[in-house]
């Protein structure tokens, strides 16, 4: 089993395949947590895509890599205020489930 | 690439395998109902991806992928799972809704995925011209310093400000008022 890997066609289409299952989850997922993961495999196929594009279709080989690099520092902070949100609505009403948190309190 | 006999083959095949553990840890991601296994599949498509960076001539990266998303994010994520409970609730939809709202999801999903990956593959995209940069750790950490300075300086006061808001955030509560 061999693919061409010197061709950026593979790499656009498994990000293609990764953004998809992301939204896929984003929808169907009933936990926060659940949704969290969702969204970090769209970060994912962004950062793929970063790197693809960079690699085949650019000449300053660094732009691409510096870009993904800030991509990830940013999915760090995403993550870690999310959770710490995801946490906090479990103390206060025992359950991360999507549906579960419906009201606002001022 | 020149090497002993059956080179070319083996090369494809870790490539291969790097395309499959990210597509089959996307698929587990997404897909399974436990929070661990969704973990533990976001973490296999990471190893995968880091795969895909090294044959994208990205070696830096791959080790930044694995370090970062695995070693920081997927860590991050099992400990919020420890701390509050996890398993989703079984579906409170009856189950012709739950098939409805599946296939929709999927119907836009797949949408998605044909969308883009034709796009993608189909677009006539132009070839750079002039001589390339070889993208080293040398080259990315002279730019990071020089062209991309304020922006690194910014990055670094957003994971100040999200290490300090996590913490208040995750604290409140834990006091009585």
């Amino acid at each position: 089993m061999s693919f061409d890997y010197e061709r950026p066609d593979i790499y656009l289409a498994v990000a293609a395949f990764v953004l998809a299952t992301g939204i896929y989850g984003l929808v169907r997922r009933r936990t926060l947590i659940g949704m969290l993961i969702a969204g970090e495999l769209i970060f994912s196929a962004a950062s793929l895509n970063f790197v693809t594009m960079n690699r085949f279709f650019v000449t300053d080989k660094a732009v691409g890599q510096i870009c993904v690099l800030f991509i990830m520092a940013l999915a760090a902070a995403e993550i870690s205020i999310a959770l710490s949100i995801v946490i906090a609505v479990y103390r206060n009403y025992r359950s991360i489930g999507s549906k579960d948190v419906s009201e606002m309190n001022g | 690439m020149k090497g002993f006999p059956g080179m070319e083959y083996a090369v494809g095949f870790v490539f291969g395998v790097a395309v499959l553990t990210t597509v089959a840890g996307a698929l587990l991601a997404a897909l399974t109902t436990r929070v661990i296994r969704s973990v533990c599949g976001l973490a296999l498509c990471c190893f995968g991806l880091a795969g895909l960076y090294y044959f994208l001539r990205a070696p830096f990266l791959s080790l930044m992928e694995i370090l970062i998303y695995v070693g920081a994010i997927c860590v991050t994520i099992v400990f919020a799972v420890m701390l509050a409970e996890t398993d989703e609730a079984p579906a409170r939809e009856t189950r012709l809704a739950a098939i409805g709202w599946g296939a929709l999801a999927l119907f836009i999903s797949g949408a998605v995925f044909w969308g883009v990956a034709r796009l993608g593959i189909k677009h006539a995209w132009v070839l750079p011209e002039g001589k390339a940069t070889t993208g080293s750790v040398k080259e990315i950490g002279v730019a990071l310093l020089t062209t991309y300075g304020f922006a690194f300086e910014i990055i670094s006061l957003v994971l100040l400000v999200a290490i300090l808001g996590a913490l208040v955030i995750a604290r409140y509560g834990r006091t009585k008022p």
